[in-house]
């Protein structure tokens, strides 16, 4: 019998399984690290003295930490809100209208935030609002975060809707249903899941921000990010650990939902 | 318009265009057609023939570009979709995913703002019509193409619409349940008595099932008539080739004598046939002539009028045979296995040809 000839199948080559858990190790070993030391029952955190939760009642007790969470919380919030919405509506603009002139340039200007070096916005934010005497504050976070939050809403939200043809907007019009009930009954519940992605990642991307937030915020307006950069120029304590823990699990836990909403597409998508 | 209030559906001189200078498209060339009420009624023609334009211009997906289109009566070009009492049941179904079958049936009534126990009513006895009753509470994705065609057909109907559009609705279904589908939607029409405008690509279906059928071709609407008039009256070319297998024969006007013509051609063949269009005596025409129609008889090489057999195709219920009548006349003739074997004849036999008086037409191109 001849033997089968295979191609390049990776797996098959030696060392494949140990480049891999490496390459894993690289990629998730600072966090496992963090993770684990928040529940380190030293005064510092780079010394391993016993396990213990007593961090975690610290920081939570901590009014400073609690102000931070609360205004991030407010911001998030506010940002997700107004992003997701003007996303959606930009986004059945651009699938429901058909051909417009400068259709193409619209969808470029509306992803482009997404590679314009944070920095660069940051600054330019920062600037603008001095040009037109902006107080600084909780109201000039928010605005600069739902500005930077529009694109990642609109990606999800569009994505969906391109999967959705017209054809059961037209039936429900030859159903007696008129533009709105249209939306309201047909366009609307269908995109949902499209709109929650959407407004997880705005949540997301808001909660962690760090530049663009320094730029803008005033005294008195720090957010969570802010206040564990503050800490940490005062040296690493578990209860840095802590925030960043907490901080890292609300993230999995909206990837996560973000992750299962997203694959359900292919059941309640029609063709 | 007064022959427009009597019909169901009257489209007047429309026209519609797609896009705009030079790379525009006429998709209907000043269409006019009249629909009466309780008729079943077929657009058939190939793909952008203008056929499923036509019908999305009634149900108002798509505004004309000129003409009119009256609805017993009323002027509806101009109104919206839920403006007009009709429904359509979609290629592709179009149920609403997110509802369930009694919802999707129910739509329609909800959006007339109908009160729910009127709505239940009229759900429950529309699921009986189509024979669904087990599936009330069933999602679309739970169900098979077939009984999401029924949930469809059920859904347009729900309203008790004027009339009922039908956008190649079978044709996402297999052969089986196509054929089987096709009586029952005979039977709904019967039943409902609701004027039905069905958009097919398929001639059989048309036939089996219109009371009247509009062939069309590149926007323009190339012949209505009966399916029987349709087929064994074809008014031109593109009409006669459509539908079944035809012999086009080229011919002489050898004779006429009031409205029937006597047509000589090659090989020795004599027709008589209605007279059609303007023609006199000496002139050159096309006739069409049914294969089945050509009555095939075993002669001798030496007979009159007879031909040889170039070619005998074997289709299970007939032959058909390719004769030759003379160096590059061909026509072919089709004849019933009615016999055990593969069929009467042979490659290279010699028949005699023969048809009945009107069985060949002339066309009008």
């Amino acid at each position: 019998m001849k033997r089968q000839r295979k191609g390049f199948v990776l797996g098959h080559y030696p060392g494949m399984n140990l480049w891999t858990a490496l390459f894993f190790v690289y990629l998730y070993a600072p966090m496992l690290v963090l993770v684990v030391y928040a529940f380190n029952d030293s005064d510092r955190a780079q010394i391993w003295r016993g396990f213990s939760t007593r961090w975690f009642y610290k920081a939570f007790a901590n009014d400073s930490i609690q102000d931070a969470a609360i205004n991030s919380l407010i911001i998030a919030v506010c940002a997700t809100v107004v992003a997701t919405t003007l996303a959606t509506l930009a986004a059945l603009a651009m699938a429901r209208t058909g051909e417009f002139k400068g259709r193409s340039a619209t969808l470029g200007l509306i992803s482009l935030p997404l590679v314009v070096p944070e920095i660069a916005t940051a600054v330019a934010t920062l600037s603008f609002f001095a040009v037109i005497g902006f107080q600084l504050g909780l109201l000039s976070i928010i605005v600069a975060h739902t500005v930077f939050c529009i694109p990642f809403a609109f990606l999800p939200i569009r994505a969906r809707l391109e999967g959705m043809n017209d054809t059961l907007e037209q039936a429900a019009g030859d159903l007696y249903a008129n533009e709105w009930q249209t939306f309201r009954h047909i366009t609307l519940p269908l995109l949902m899941p499209g709109i929650v992605a959407g407004a997880m990642l705005s949540f997301i991307i808001s909660i962690d921000d760090f530049i663009i937030t320094l730029m803008v915020s005033g005294a008195g307006a720090t957010t969570l990010p802010l206040y564990i950069y503050g800490m940490i120029r005062q040296g690493i304590t578990p209860e840095v650990n802590v925030i960043s823990t907490v901080m890292l699990g609300i993230s999995i836990v909206f990837i996560s939902a973000y992750w299962f909403m997203t694959k359900g597409d292919d059941h309640t998508t029609t063709h | 318009m007064a022959e427009a209030r009597s019909n169901a559906l009257s489209v007047c001189n429309v026209v519609k265009v797609f896009g705009s200078g030079p790379g525009a498209v006429t998709a209907l060339n000043d269409v006019s057609v009249n629909i009466e009420a309780n008729e079943f009624f077929t657009l058939l023609g190939p793909s952008g023939c203008g056929k499923t334009t036509l019908l999305r211009l009634t149900a108002g997906f798509e505004q004309p570009t000129g003409g009119e289109i009256f609805l017993f009566g009323e002027e509806i070009e101009n109104l919206p979709p839920h403006h007009r009492p009709v429904n359509t049941v979609f290629q592709h179904y179009a149920l609403f995913p997110h509802m369930t079958v009694t919802e999707n049936i129910g739509f329609g009534l909800k959006m007339l703002k109908w009160n729910a126990s009127d709505i239940q009513a009229r759900v429950s006895e529309t699921l009986a019509l189509v024979k669904m009753e087990a599936f009330a509470t069933r999602k679309p994705a739970q169900m098979s193409g077939g009984q999401q065609q029924r949930i469809a057909l059920a859904r347009a109907l729900a309203p008790r619409p004027k009339v009922l559009l039908l956008d190649e609705p079978l044709s996402a279904l297999d052969l089986k349940l196509r054929q089987a589908m096709r009586q029952e939607l005979k039977t709904l029409q019967r039943e409902t008595g609701i004027t039905f405008i069905f958009v097919t690509h398929d001639q059989e279906e048309a036939l089996t099932m219109s009371d009247r059928i509009a062939v069309m071709s590149e926007g323009q609407i190339q012949q209505i008539g009966a399916p029987l008039d349709i087929y064994e009256r074809p008014l031109n070319r593109f009409v006669a080739d459509f539908i079944g297998d035809t012999n086009f024969i080229t011919a002489r006007i050898a004779a006429i004598s009031g409205s029937k013509a006597t047509c000589t051609a090659g090989g020795g063949l004599s027709f008589s046939t209605p007279m059609v269009g303007e023609h006199s005596k000496g002139d050159t025409v096309t006739l069409a002539l049914r294969p089945e129609k050509i009555k095939l008889k075993a002669a001798t090489a030496r007979a009159k009028g007879s031909a040889t057999i170039a070619n005998a195709t074997y289709l299970g219920t007939d032959t058909t045979y390719e004769i030759a009548l003379t160096r590059d006349v061909m026509v072919t003739a089709r004849d019933q296995n009615i016999a055990a074997g593969m069929g009467r004849f042979n490659a290279g036999d010699r028949v005699s040809l023969e048809f009945a008086a009107g069985s060949a037409r002339m066309l009008t191109d």
